[in-house]
């Protein structure tokens, strides 16, 4: 058990440094939170740029163009992008890390050779249409119908907090393709063209003023039955594929960050009480830093520890305290939220909801790790 | 980078587990702490390690799985004086003039070791005033005297050893917390599934499972706290030892703390008493939490 890097590792290190240092003069400054067609611009920008280089899809095969990348490197590069303060991965988020390896895994040829090469290269933005009003941590329970006729599906129903939804030019889409099977056995994953007819996206204002989410609403949309990937009424097995492609990394940058902010705080804390507050988030960091260390060594093994369900919890627990924290070191000072701290605090809010609420995680880990019986079903 | 145990380290974990499941139940820990225990240690090597070659990752293994058990006694402190003198050594940090010292396992010491800033000095259990016992010490396992002065001692090291012995006896103390923290989870767990109200195991509700959710996610976080302190410890250039070490002596002493606390309120009623050992977990807990440096010491000492 150590906290060295092998040579190779420091050795991909030095060449990133060298290339960021290259890379990110550069960029121009980074377009407005509310200009969304800049932002397109300048993170696909970023992603060509990262391609050219060769860091895009570091997590990829190379038979799909990507570095194929041990998580250790993974690790690196999340860290060393974030601590240059390099254009985060932004509207490209879903293509690289969600749907791109959806489709690697589960795909057929042709939706691969159709979209892989181009999420790559930044050509092809994508968003998540996962969630619906009547289905959030109970995800599977979602009604969006599609209904097969002749070649296409016709999809009827209401999707919420589509990451990017306003911006990408395909979907991911779950739907309900047998209502009659339970609610696991009747869900199919398509890949939905975002300018088909019958779409309505509606961006959502959320607590910050402004946000990368969206409602789409679906009114008769036809998707072609070969844009399904993997069987009819499989996508819940498609969907926790994407899953296994985590490697422990998946909050590298959050942390990178989280950190950052922390020991800028120092300087700033007087009162005993925060100082002691400032120390435990400080421990807390650092401990999370060490477990991050601990589920990429374990998922470079194949064998995911307890620390890979725990990871999120714990982090939301130690962000909220750094947030909490900010607010009453600023002060009367944190009434501006163009000031960043101000602005990650809020941000920060959604930390124990997305992906997986508090509630979720601690269930998880109630019943997956501790083998504890699930509660009694109310269906 | 390899953060994970090795192959060694796992059969070395399981050996101190064995030896533990084996030699110290908790029939033999509720006896408390005598000579018997100390040699069986001795004899398995718990306390040469690191003579023997092991790294302080793998004696941090080894006091989790002591830590684990509850195994009574001074063992951090035998652990550090090893080599430097025999026995059964306890130790203490110096009090500020005037106040008296609290010294743990008064009758069983062959020697107490004493910390300042200045370095480590040697006390013979004989130079100590006989001063006054603790008839009933808060942690029935670790007895206590109150002492009114300590002698000077003589000095066995400056103040670099000083720094040293802090340093990893907040690592080994912390690594034990971590071990307490991981065995009130599983006995806590495993009460939960087995106490049966409303027809229905405990555990299967959420208000407890959510409990046990957080004592799991604490005493993981901790350990990996102190897995990485040790490796620092090991390998100084990997990290910052000072940060590294105070961070794992805050999270360890909260976990080992909150968890018996938590597995105090999943055994309710029977958590009050004598019989189940829990109290004796949270007991230790505030004992450890004095030494090597408080939690809120650590805290302050990672801002500035």
């Amino acid at each position: 058990m150590d906290l060295r890097l092998s040579d190779s590792d420091e050795a991909f290190r030095a060449e990133l440094r060298a290339w960021l240092t290259r890379a990110l003069p550069e960029l121009d400054s980074p377009p407005a939170r509310d200009d969304w067609p800049a932002r397109v611009r300048y993170d696909t920008d970023w992603q060509r740029r990262l391609f050219d280089a060769g860091y895009a899809g570091m997590s990829w095969p190379t038979e799909y163009g990507g570095r194929d990348a041990s998580p250790t490197e993974q690790l690196l590069f999340l860290e060393e992008t974030t601590q240059a303060q390099a254009p985060y991965v932004g509207v490209n988020f879903v293509g690289n890390l969600h749907a791109g390896p959806t489709l690697i895994a589960e795909g057929t040829d042709e939706q691969k050779a159709a979209h892989l090469p181009r999420i790559l290269r930044g050509d092809e933005v994508w968003c998540q249409c996962f969630s619906e009003p009547g289905a959030g941590s109970d995800l599977a329970g979602l009604r969006a119908r599609a209904v097969r006729d002749g070649d296409d599906y016709v999809v009827n129903g209401q999707k919420i907090w589509c990451s990017f939804g306003h911006v990408g030019e395909f979907g991911e889409l779950l739907v309900r393709t047998d209502p009659d099977a339970s609610k696991h056995r009747g869900i199919s994953w398509l890949i939905l063209a975002m300018d088909s007819a019958g779409i309505e996206v509606r961006p959502i204002e959320t607590l910050l003023g402004s946000s990368e989410f969206s409602e789409v609403f679906f009114d008769e949309v036809r998707v072609p039955v070969v844009n399904r990937v993997g069987a009819e009424n499989d996508g819940w097995r498609v969907t926790n594929v994407t899953l296994s492609f985590e490697r422990g990394t998946a909050f590298v940058g959050e942390m990178v960050d989280a950190r950052r902010l922390a020991d800028e705080l120092r300087p700033l804390v007087h009162d005993a009480t925060d100082r002691h507050e400032l120390g435990h988030v400080l421990a807390q960091l650092d401990a999370l830093w060490a477990l991050t260390m601990r589920n990429v060594t374990q998922a470079s093994h194949g064998t995911p520890g307890p620390g890979a369900l725990m990871f999120k919890l714990a982090y939301s627990e130690a962000r909220d305290r750094l947030g909490e924290l900010s607010m009453r070191v600023l002060g009367r000072d944190a009434f501006d939220v163009h000031d960043y701290r101000v602005e990650e605090r809020l941000r920060t809010l959604s930390i124990p909801i997305a992906a997986g609420t508090s509630q979720i995680q601690r269930n998880i880990i109630g019943e997956r790790l501790l083998g504890l019986p699930k509660e009694k079903s109310w269906e | 980078m390899n953060f994970d145990l090795s192959e060694d380290q796992r059969a070395l974990q399981e050996g101190i587990r064995r030896l533990c499941e084996g030699r110290f139940d908790m029939t033999r820990v509720r006896s408390g702490f005598d000579t018997s225990v100390w040699t069986e240690l001795a004899d398995t090597g718990v306390f040469s390690l690191r003579a023997d070659g092991f790294g302080w990752a793998d004696v941090s293994l080894t006091f989790q799985e002591l830590g684990r058990a509850l195994v009574p006694g001074p063992l951090v402190w035998s652990h550090l004086a090893h080599g430097v003198v025999d026995g059964v050594v306890g130790g203490l940090e110096r009090p500020r003039r005037g106040e008296p010292a609290i010294v743990e396992h008064p009758g069983d010491l062959d020697a107490l070791a004493v910390i300042d800033d200045a370095g480590v000095a040697l006390v013979r259990p004989a130079d100590l005033d006989p001063g006054a016992p603790l008839t009933w010490p808060l942690d029935p396992l670790t007895p206590m005297q109150r002492i009114a002065e300590l002698p000077a001692g003589e000095p066995i090291g400056d103040a670099r050893l000083a720094t040293a012995w802090r340093q990893a006896g907040a690592v080994l103390t912390a690594a034990y917390e971590v071990g307490m923290a991981q065995a009130c989870v599983e006995r806590a767990t495993a009460y939960a599934l087995e106490r049966e109200q409303f027809g229905r195991p405990i555990g299967s509700f959420q208000a407890v499972k959510h409990l046990l959710a957080d004592l799991a996610v604490r005493a993981e976080v901790a350990r990996a706290a102190v897995d990485a302190a040790a490796c620092t410890l090991d390998d100084p250039e990997t990290g910052d030892v000072r940060r590294a070490v105070s961070g794992a002596k805050v999270l360890a002493g909260e976990a080992a703390l909150g968890n018996a606390k938590g597995a105090l309120q999943v055994y309710g009623g029977m958590g009050f008493t004598w019989e189940v050992d829990v109290h004796l977990y949270l007991k230790r807990a505030w004992v450890l939490n004095t030494a090597f440096g408080a939690p809120a010491a650590h805290a302050d000492a990672l801002v500035s």
